[in-house]
């Protein structure tokens, strides 16, 4: 089986991998990169603990082959924290002790912040949708929809 | 496996033609990947698509319909506002299939390749009377969507053939259309029950309607007689009562785990006259 040369740019950086065609992004992501950030939870796109944005939309990794991102951009949890500072969403999620176990955390954070940015002002409706493909099977949801209507509070500039 | 990426239909369609063991296309990968993860299907060829120009694009065609690539994702027909205002049904049902992560790759053309007899947005497309471009080792022909599901997981695509293109009619004057389907929770579920209604008015009058039923049948269905039940109405109570008639007297669903037959029968007939109220509103021109 020959691999397949890939180049790509995660969280903004060239990047290059060799990757066999039957490789999801996922295991590209975590096994060619050492990007383990994202998580499988299901590996068939039903819970979200793998969750990318792969050239603006938000996306499974699991459901994408690793070949499928030459020439793209994909951004990860890695790309969320500037340095020391963590993104919004990410503290808003420790202040709200909006994760148990952690597992589906990095799935959440991305898919929060890819509805942020095209929608900074949701309503708790529009959240609850919105992430209805990310499974937690620890918190019950509620802290995490407090957690991503506070972060959106905060970076819309209102005080919380 | 191998992995290509043709950059014509013709050469997607010369490789298919000429591939000897297992072939699959791939759009968005929503059924695909997840069959070849289960052990499925092992593809010795897997021809993506993506990289063929007009795949990603949605595009007026002359004559003032629209021809949606076959890469396109839910996402992007729903953030396509003329698209929504002229097929809101269409768009809708494509919407209904998975979250937010499916609808960043699942496609029209997958949902209607996957054969399934549940497909959100197959009924939508039917009553809306679009057709698939075919592109093949034979040359290019078009085929009604009604026309495309032949069996769960069965298509009427010889080998070698792809959809290239999904191509929707001008919507015209005083037309509206809807999908609805019923499951027991509020998203992220399989049809129990789907229905499209598409109409339009003169006078205030139904003067055309199709009418479409999904996961009640083997395939995604055409129902004519419910149609024929609201033409030449205002869809008046008796009008509503003789389309849900025709609807349940239409299905010829299964028992399993998602519903009874009967149950099926039942809603099919409920989701036929709440479909056509919102598609006569929509005609109407309330925005609904």
């Amino acid at each position: 089986m020959s691999k397949i040369h890939v180049t790509t740019k995660v969280n903004g950086d060239p990047v290059e991998f060799l990757a066999d065609p039957r490789e999801t992004l996922l295991d590209c992501l975590r096994d060619r990169l050492g990007l383990t950030g994202s998580k499988e939870g299901c590996g068939t796109g039903d819970c979200g603990a793998c969750s990318v944005i792969l050239d603006g939309r938000l996306v499974c990794s699991c459901l994408v082959l690793g070949v499928e991102a030459q020439g793209k951009a994909v951004e990860t949890i890695e790309g969320m924290a500037q340095g020391e500072d963590l993104h919004p969403l990410q503290r808003k999620f420790i202040e709200h002790a909006a994760l148990q176990c952690g597992f589906c955390t990095p799935g959440i954070l991305v898919a929060a912040k890819a509805l942020l940015e095209t929608n900074p002002d949701p309503t708790e409706t529009e959240v609850r949708y919105w992430l209805a493909g990310n499974l937690c099977r620890c918190t019950g949801y509620d802290k995490i929809i407090r957690a991503v209507m506070d972060a959106a509070a905060e970076l819309r500039g209102e005080a919380a | 496996m191998r992995y290509h990426t043709p950059q014509t239909f013709e050469d997607a369609a010369r490789i298919a033609a000429a591939a000897q063991g297992v072939t699959r296309f791939l759009a968005g990968g929503t059924d695909v990947l997840v069959q070849m993860r289960a052990g499925m299907v092992q593809p010795d060829d897997l021809i993506d698509l993506k990289h063929i120009p007009g795949t990603q694009d949605i595009a007026r065609t002359e004559d003032g319909g629209w021809r949606i690539g076959i890469a396109v994702p839910g996402i992007a027909l729903g953030g396509h506002e003329a698209l929504c205002a002229d097929w809101p049904g269409v768009v809708e049902g494509m919407e209904l299939v998975g979250s937010t992560q499916i609808q960043g790759r699942a496609t029209l053309a997958g949902n209607l390749c996957n054969g399934s007899p549940a497909a959100d947005s197959v009924p939508g497309l039917i009553t809306a009377g679009a057709v698939v471009e075919i592109t093949g080792p034979a040359g290019t022909r078009t085929l009604p969507v009604e026309d495309v599901p032949q069996g769960p997981g069965r298509t009427a695509l010889k080998p070698g053939e792809l959809v290239s293109a999904i191509i929707l009619p001008p919507r015209g004057d005083y037309g509206g259309d809807c999908y609805l389907r019923f499951i027991p929770r509020t998203e992220m579920d399989i049809a129990v029950v789907g229905c499209a209604v598409n109409l339009r008015l003169k006078g205030g009058v139904i003067a055309e309607a199709r009418v479409a039923l999904g996961a009640v049948a083997p395939t995604v269905m055409l129902v004519p007689e419910a149609a024929a039940a609201i033409v030449g109405t205002a869809l008046d109570a008796a009008a509503e009562e003789a389309l849900a008639q025709a609807a349940t007297a239409a299905a010829k669903p299964i028992s399993d785990k998602r519903g009874t037959a009967e149950f099926r029968r039942e809603v099919a007939g409920v989701l036929a006259k709440r479909a056509a109220r919102i598609a006569f509103a929509r005609a109407k021109g309330d925005t609904a």
